[in-house]
């Protein structure tokens, strides 16, 4: 089955997203990401959307709901490197993206989590 | 509302994979027709929630994707068509945050704001047809 590949990077993860994201993938990267910050007792997860055209309600339910089921499981989580035609058009569907902290990209994001640890 | 113009590509809306493929459709028409970045997102982010809205409300249907001209001005145009359970209550449908679902309550409202055109015709038993259009600035 298609996956997303989730890397560790000391106590972080980072997904970077870069395939057109389908619902069951969506849904299965959801539930990689929970699995593995148990597993490998991370405190930070970076999701980088850089190479995402677009994102939809479904795929910012999904970010939303991984970034709630993270902080339960003690980690933190920042969404990195949108487009800005994707921020334009998130804003025009409504979505706010409840409870995800952002970073411009992936080098900010990794700042952001190091601050929050400290 | 009946379909029936013959320049307009039908695309399947069976499968998550075909909603990926439609937005690549949406996308390579709006390119053609010189949208903007800005303008080529919108559409097809509202293209994959109505999609989204077919597949899993309306049990899978059709998508027509056609270029549109009025005038001097270019455009696309995008109507899903299915044949499921159809909406009981459409101004509730087209309310922020409510879902029938388990989505956000943001499909149709949200289609609607990103779009310039909104059509949408839907009774219980007789399907939902709804219809986008995103017109080119001049």
């Amino acid at each position: 089955m298609e996956r997303i590949p989730i890397l560790k990077m000391g106590d972080m993860l980072l997904v970077t997203i870069q395939v057109d994201m389908h619902d069951r993938l969506a849904m299965t990267l959801q539930d990689d990401l929970t699995s593995r910050i148990v597993k490998d007792r991370a405190r930070g997860v970076l999701i980088d959307i850089s190479a995402l055209d677009i994102v939809d309600s479904f795929i910012g339910r999904m970010i939303s709901n991984t970034a709630a089921m993270a902080r339960i499981l003690d980690a933190r989580t920042v969404l990195v490197g949108m487009q800005p035609a994707v921020a334009i058009t998130l804003v025009e569907l409504g979505l706010t993206l409840h409870g995800v902290r952002t970073a411009l990209n992936v080098e900010k994001g990794v700042q952001l989590l190091k601050q929050t640890a400290e | 509302m009946s379909y029936n113009d013959v320049d307009a590509t039908v695309l399947p809306v069976r499968s998550d994979e075909d909603v990926v493929r439609l937005r690549q459709s949406v996308r390579e028409q709006m390119i053609a027709a010189g949208f903007s970045l800005i303008d080529q997102t919108k559409m097809i982010t509202a293209a994959s929630e109505l999609a989204r809205n077919t597949l899993r409300y309306g049990g899978g249907g059709e998508a027509y994707l056609e270029k549109l001209l009025k005038g001097a001005r270019r455009g696309v145009g995008l109507t899903f068509v299915d044949h499921g359970p159809g909406i009981p209550d459409i101004p509730r449908a087209l309310t922020d945050g409510y879902t029938s679902g388990g989505g956000m309550g943001l499909g149709l409202s949200g289609a609607k704001r990103l779009a310039d055109e909104f059509e949408l015709e839907s009774a219980p038993g007789q399907g939902t047809t709804v219809r986008i259009c995103k017109w080119k600035p001049y």
